[in-house]
C-alpha cells in the first residue's frame, strides 16, 4: 500500500500499468506466426522428400503446440510465473478445443466430399431402391421409415419418460424411487444390439410369428434405449426447477398435479426439450437393432405395423456391406445417405437449441 | 384457559391429483417391467452358453468364462484408453466454452462440439477406416521405430493402421460431446460469488479455476467420465468396423493382433452364428450390460454425493 | 412467441410437403403392363455374399411380375438357415448347405412329411488379391499361399514366392495379410480349398472363422478390400467380384497357372459330387478342391437357395417356385453375374437345378 514501493518498483518506467505483461495483441502474432512457421517447415519437409500431399492438419496442429511453449516461455520472461501459468493454461484449453474440432471437420469434409454430389442427384430424394440394379436409386423408403419408427419410438419414450422422471422428482420416496432410480441406471447400460434382440423375441412371441418384422418392433426397441435417457435428463431438468416455484403455487391452494403441470414442467420445458432432442439424435443413428426387428427392403413401407421397414442407418450400413459388382455406386449412395442423416440431425439439434432460447427463463446467465 | 390440542391438518385428496400420481407411478413401475423382460430374456439365453459342455463354444474355448475374458479385456481397454484421450481434452473444452470463449460465441461453439454426438456411429466407422487409420499409420510406424522400446508401443507395427489406438481415437472422439456437455454445465454452477471472491483477491484466471471451479466440479466430471466410459464400452458398429481384432490378449496399441470388444464381436460373429454360438454371443451381451450398469452405477453414486445442489431439495 | 409459431407452422408445413408426396417414383406401377397373375410378397435371410445378387434377382422378378415384392435381409448364412427351419423367413440364401441337424427339423412353412431342399444357385470364385506397386501378374501355389496366410512367408521376396516368379521383381518389403474379422462363407471355402490343397502347411481344419492370428482383419467383402487397397504390400483373399482395383494372383492347378475365370470356377462345382445322404432334389454339393482341369479355379464358394420342397401355402410355393425358375434361369444367372461378379452355373448343374426347382409346390 506504502507509495514509496510503488515508486520504487516503477523507477525508470514511463507506464506503470503496461509494464510487466506483452504488448496487446502479441498473443494472436505468436500464434500466427507459430501456424506460418510450421506451414513452411512442412512445405519444406514435402519438398524434400516429396511426400504426396501437404498436411495441413499436422501443421496446424504441431503450430499450436509450438504456440503454446513459446506463449508459456514469452510470458515466463516478461510478467513472471504466475502469470506465465495462466497464459499456459489458456492456450492449453485452446489448443484442446482446436484438437478437438479436427475430427470433426475432417468427419464433415469426408461425408460432404464423399455424399454431397450423389446426395442433389433428383433420384436421391425421389426414388427408393426397389428395382434398382444400376447406379441410380434413392433413400426416400429409407427416409419415410426413419421418420415414422423415430416418430413412433418418440411417441412411446416420452411420456413414459417424462412420466417417471416426474415421478422420481415429485412423488417418488422410499424403496420404489430408489429401484426405479437404480433401474434406469441398468437400462442406460443395454447394448443396443441386445434392445434389437429383445424386441424382436418379444413381438415373435406375442404375434406367435417366428418371422416377424415391422417398424413398430423397431420403434420399441429404439424405446428401450430412449426411455433411460429421457428419464435422466428430463429428471435433471425437473430437479433444476426452484422449490420456492412449487411452494408458492401450493401457497395460493393449486392442487399438486396442476403445480406440476403448469408450473414445473413449463418452467423446465426448455431443458426437457433438449433432452428429447438429443435422445432422438442419439436413437435416430441406431443401426444394428433396426436390422435385426425392422429388416431390410427395397421398396416402400408406409405401414408402420406390417412388413419390414428400411431406415437411413441401415440404408447406409447395407450399402458399405453388401456391395455389388459396381462398388462406386453402393458407396456413394453410402455416404450420401449419411450426410442426409447427419442434415437430419443437424437439424432437429437446430431446433431443440431454438426451442430452448425462446421458452428459457431468463437466467443470471 | 384450555389450549385446544393441535389439529392435524389433512389435505383433501383431489381425483385429479389421484389420477396424475398413479400416471407417473404406471409409468415408473412399467420401466420395471421392461427391464425385467430384458433381464429375463438375457438370461434365459444365456443359460445355455453358461453352462455349454467343453469343446461346444466359439474359439474352442473349454468354458465361457474362458471364452469371454479377451473380450471383457478388450472392452475395458479400448474404453480405458479412449477416456485417458477424451478427458482432459473434455475438460479443456468445457473450460473454454464456460471459461474462456466470449460469451457471444460459447453457445455456437457448444452447438459445433454437441454436433459431434449427432454423427452416427457407422459413420464414425467409415470415417475411422476411410480416413483416421490411413492417416494415422505413417506416425505410428514411426512411434514403433522410435519408442518401440516403450512396451505399449512395442510389437510388430500394423500397416493398415486399423489398431486399437485408432479404435481408441475414434470412440474418443465419440464421447467427447457427452462429456463437454457435462462438464460445460457443472462448471457454470459454480457459485459466481466463489469466482468473484477469487478474482477479488487478485488470483488470475487460471488460479481462480483451480481454486474455485475445478473443486466445485470434481465429482461432476468424475460423472461425465463415468457417462463417456458408458457409451464407449456398448459401442458396436464403429468399433466392429476399425478394429482389426484376434484372439489375443495383449498391451501392444500397435500391431494388428488386438484384442477384440464384447459389442463388436458380437456384430462381428452374429450374422453367421447359428445354435450355442447365438447363446455364446448373447451371455457375452449379458457380461457386457453387467459391466456398464457397474460404470453407471458408480457415476450414479458420484453424482448422488452432490444432491444438494439440487432445487428440488 | 410469435416466433414459435411461425416456427410450428413452417414446421408443419414442411411435414406435410414431405408427407404429401410420400411416393417414390421408381416404384409407380407402370400401367398395368404386367401380365402376371404373380402376386404377394417373399422374405428371405441369409448370406451377404448373394446380396447383391438376390438385389438383382428381386429386381428383374419384381419388374416382370409387378404384384410380386421380394425382400431379402442378407443377415448372414446361419441366421438365414435358423430363421428359415424355425419358420421366420419363406426362404433362405445360405454359403453352406443345411447341417444334419437343421435338415433334422423342418420349416413349419413346408407341408407335413416334405423336406428342406438346397439349391446352388450363386458360385463366386474367391481371388487370392494383392497390392503391389508394378507387379501386374503374380503367381502362386497353394502351399506358398497357405504359408503366406499362416504367416510363415513373411517377405514378398521370400524364396517360396520367387522361384514361381521368374522375371517379377519383388519388393523386399513385409506381407500384409487381410483377412475377414467376423466370420463368413468365403473365409469357410478359402481354407477348405488351402487344407485340402496345402494340408502340410495349413494344419488348421476348414472353418469360417480364420484360424491363424497372422496379419490384419477387417469386417466383411468391403472391409478387406478397403484394408488392401489402403495398404502397400498387402494380400487378401475376398470374392472376385470386390477385388476390382487389386492384382488377382494366377493359382496354379495341377501343374500350370489359371488366371481366375468364371467359367473354370462353374465348372469345378458343376463336376463336384453332390453330398451323400441327402433328401430327393437336394443339390448340396460337395466342392472337389483338387480338381485338376485345365482352366479349372477350385478356390469357389457356393451358395444356396434354401426353400421348402412343397409350401404347405400354395400361393406361396407358386411365388417361391416362380422366384427359383427366374434365380436358375440363364437370364437370372446373368443378371447376377452382371450385378455381383458371379460365375453363371455351368448349364449341366443349371439342368439339374432346374429339374429341382420344377418340383417346387
Amino acid at each position: 500500500m506504502s507509495a514509496q514501493t510503488a515508486t520504487g518498483a516503477n523507477v525508470g518506467i514511463a507506464n506503470s500499468l503496461t509494464t510487466g505483461k506483452l504488448p496487446r495483441g502479441s498473443v494472436w502474432m505468436v500464434l500466427l506466426g507459430s501456424w506460418v512457421l510450421m506451414s513452411i517447415v512442412f512445405l519444406l519437409v514435402k519438398t524434400a522428400t516429396g511426400a504426396k500431399d501437404f498436411n495441413i492438419v499436422a501443421a496446424i496442429f504441431l503450430g499450436t503446440v509450438l504456440f503454446d511453449v513459446l506463449i508459456y516461455v514469452l510470458s515466463l520472461l516478461v510478467e513472471g510465473v504466475r502469470k506465465a501459468t495462466d497464459r499456459l493454461i489458456t492456450s492449453l484449453v485452446s489448443t484442446a478445443f482446436i484438437v478437438a474440432l479436427l475430427p470433426l471437420i475432417s468427419l464433415l469434409y469426408t461425408v460432404v466430399a464423399n455424399g454431397l454430389g450423389r446426395m442433389i442427384e433428383p433420384s436421391f430424394f425421389s426414388q427408393s431402391m426397389r428395382n434398382v440394379t444400376d447406379a441410380s436409386g434413392g433413400v426416400v423408403h429409407a427416409l419415410y421409415g426413419t421418420i415414422e419408427i423415430t416418430l413412433a419410438a418418440t411417441i412411446i419414450s416420452v411420456p413414459i419418460g417424462l412420466l417417471t422422471s416426474i415421478y422420481l422428482v415429485e412423488y417418488g420416496r422410499g424403496w420404489l424411487a430408489r429401484i426405479i432410480t437404480f433401474l434406469v441406471d441398468v437400462m442406460t447400460g443395454i447394448p443396443s444390439i441386445v434392445a434389437g434382440l429383445f424386441a424382436f423375441s418379444l413381438f415373435a412371441l406375442i404375434t406367435n410369428n417366428p418371422g416377424y418384422r415391422s417398424g413398430f418392433g423397431g420403434a420399441v426397441a429404439l424405446s428401450v434405449l430412449m426411455i433411460p435417457i429421457v428419464v435422466r435428463s428430463s429428471e435433471e431438468m425437473l430437479k433444476l426447477v426452484p422449490n420456492e416455484l412449487r411452494e408458492a403455487s401450493f401457497a395460493l391452494g393449486v392442487p399438486k398435479w396442476l403445480t406440476v403441470l403448469k408450473i414445473v414442467i413449463p418452467t423446465a420445458l426448455p431443458g426437457i426439450t433438449t433432452g428429447v432432442t438429443l435422445a432422438i439424435a442419439r436413437v435416430i443413428g441406431e443401426t444394428a437393432p433396426l436390422l435385426i426387428i425392422a429388416g431390410t427392403t427395397a421398396s416402400m413401407n408406409l405401414n408402420l405395423f406390417s412388413d419390414r421397414m428400411m431406415s437411413v442407418p441401415v440404408f447406409v450400413y447395407m450399402q458399405y456391406a453388401a456391395q455389388g459388382a459396381d462398388q462406386n455406386a453402393f458407396v456413394s449412395r453410402a455416404w450420401a445417405a449419411a450426410l442426409t442423416l447427419i442434415l437430419i440431425v443437424m437439424a432437429l439439434n437446430l431446433i431443440a437449441r431454438l426451442v430452448a432460447r425462446i421458452f428459457s427463463p431468463k437466467l443470471g446467465r | 384457559m384450555t389450549t385446544e390440542p393441535p389439529r392435524v391438518i389433512k389435505a383433501r385428496v383431489r381425483p385429479g391429483d389421484r389420477v396424475f400420481s398413479s400416471a407417473t407411478i404406471i409409468a415408473g413401475s412399467l420401466i420395471l417391467a421392461i427391464l425385467a423382460a430384458v433381464a429375463i430374456f438375457l438370461v434365459v439365453q444365456s443359460i445355455p452358453a453358461l453352462v455349454a459342455p467343453k469343446g461346444a463354444l466359439p474359439d474352442s474355448a473349454p468354458n465361457f468364462w474362458v471364452y469371454v475374458g479377451p473380450l471383457v479385456f478388450g472392452t475395458v481397454w479400448a474404453a480405458a484408453i479412449a477416456l485417458i484421450i477424451a478427458t482432459p481434452l473434455a475438460i479443456g473444452i468445457a473450460l473454454f466454452i464456460s471459461h474462456y470463449a466470449p460469451r457471444r460465441i460459447a453457445s455456437a461453439l457448444g452447438y459445433i462440439v454437441d454436433l459431434l454426438a449427432a454423427v452416427p456411429s457407422v459413420v464414425f466407422g467409415l470415417w475411422g477406416v476411410t480416413v483416421l487409420a490411413p492417416a494415422v499409420q505413417p506416425f505410428y510406424a514411426w512411434l514403433n521405430t522410435n519408442l518401440g522400446w516403450i512396451p505399449i508401443f512395442g510389437g510388430t507395427v500394423s500397416g493398415t493402421g486399423r489398431t486399437i489406438l485408432t479404435v481408441a481415437i475414434v470412440l474418443a472422439v465419440m464421447i467427447l460431446p457427452i462429456m463437454t456437455a457435462v462438464n460445460r454445465e457443472i462448471f457454470l454452477q459454480t457459485p459466481r460469488l466463489h469466482e468473484e471472491a477469487a478474482l477479488a483477491l487478485g488470483a488470475t484466471r487460471w488460479e481462480m479455476i483451480r481454486t474455485a471451479v475445478l473443486p466445485f466440479a470434481r465429482p461432476g466430471i468424475v460423472s461425465s467420465a463415468m457417462l463417456g466410459l458408458g457409451r464407449a464400452l456398448g459401442e458396436t458398429l464403429a468399433v466392429a468396423i476399425v478394429l482389426s481384432p484376434a484372439l489375443v490378449v495383449n498391451f501392444f496399441l500397435l500391431t494388428s493382433q488386438n484384442p477384440n470388444t464384447i459389442a463388436a464381436n458380437i456384430a462381428n460373429q452374429f450374422a453367421e452364428a447359428a445354435g450355442l454360438g447365438v447363446n455364446a454371443l448373447i451371455a457375452s451381451g449379458l457380461i457386457l450390460f453387467v459391466i456398464t450398469f457397474a460404470v453407471n452405477a458408480i457415476a450414479r453414486f458420484v453424482v448422488s454425493r452432490r444432491k444438494a445442489f439440487s432445487g428440488a431439495n | 412467441m410469435n416466433l414459435t409459431r411461425t416456427g410450428s407452422i413452417a414446421v408443419v408445413a414442411v411435414a406435410a410437403a414431405i408427407l404429401l408426396s410420400s411416393c417414390a417414383t421408381n416404384e409407380t406401377p407402370s400401367g398395368g403392363a404386367s401380365t402376371s397373375a404373380l402376386s404377394g410378397t417373399l422374405s428371405g435371410i441369409g448370406s451377404s455374399a448373394q446380396a447383391a445378387a438376390e438385389t438383382a434377382w428381386a429386381a428383374d422378378f419384381q419388374t416382370a411380375n409387378s404384384g410380386a415384392t421380394i425382400n431379402y435381409d442378407p443377415q448372414g448364412s446361419g441366421a438365414g438357415r435358423t430363421s428359415f427351419t424355425s419358420g421366420a423367413a419363406d426362404f433362405a440364401g445360405s454359403d453352406a448347405a443345411l447341417k444334419a441337424e437343421e435338415l433334422a427339423t423342418v420349416s413349419p412353412l413346408c407341408a407335413a412329411g416334405t423336406k428342406m431342399i438346397d439349391l446352388p444357385v450363386y458360385i463366386s470364385p474367391i481371388a487370392v488379391a494383392y497390392n503391389l506397386a508394378g507387379v501386374t501378374d503374380l503367381k502362386l501355389d497353394a502351399t506358398t499361399i497357405a504359408g503366406i496366410f499362416k504367416g510363415t512367408i513373411t517377405t514378398w521376396n521370400d524364396k517360396a514366392i520367387t522361384a514361381q516368379n521368374p522375371g517379377v521383381t519383388l519388393p523386399s518389403a513385409k506381407i500384409t495379410v487381410v483377412h475377414r474379422s467376423d466370420d463368413s462363407g468365403t473365409t469357410q471355402n478359402f481354407t477348405e480349398y488351402l487344407s485340402a490343397n496345402a494340408p502340410a502347411v495349413w494344419d488348421a481344419p476348414a472353418a469360417q472363422t480364420y484360424p491363424y492370428q497372422v496379419g490384419d482383419a477387417a469386417k466383411g467383402g468391403s472391409g478387406v478390400a478397403d484394408a488392401a487397397k489402403a495398404t502397400k504390400n498387402s494380400i487378401a483373399y475376398l470374392d472376385e467380384s470386390a477385388a476390382t482395383g487389386l492384382g488377382i494372383a494366377e493359382l496354379k492347378v495341377g501343374s500350370s497357372y489359371v488366371k481366375i475365370n468364371a467359367a473354370g470356377a462353374a465348372d469345378v462345382v458343376a463336376k463336384s459330387p453332390l453330398a451323400d445322404a441327402r433328401g430327393a432334389n437336394d443339390l448340396a454339393i460337395t466342392i472337389d478342391r483338387k480338381n485338376t482341369d485345365a482352366n479349372a479355379w477350385p478356390m469357389v464358394l457356393v451358395s444356396y437357395l434354401i426353400v421348402c420342397n412343397d409350401y404347405k401355402d400354395d400361393a406361396k410355393g407358386a411365388l417361391v417356385k416362380a422366384y427359383a425358375t427366374y434365380v436358375a434361369s440363364s437370364a437370372g444367372q446373368a443378371s447376377a453375374a452382371k450385378a455381383a461378379g458371379s460365375a453363371p452355373l455351368a448349364p449341366d448343374l443349371a439342368t439339374k437345378v432346374a429339374a429341382a426347382v420344377a418340383t417346387i409346390k
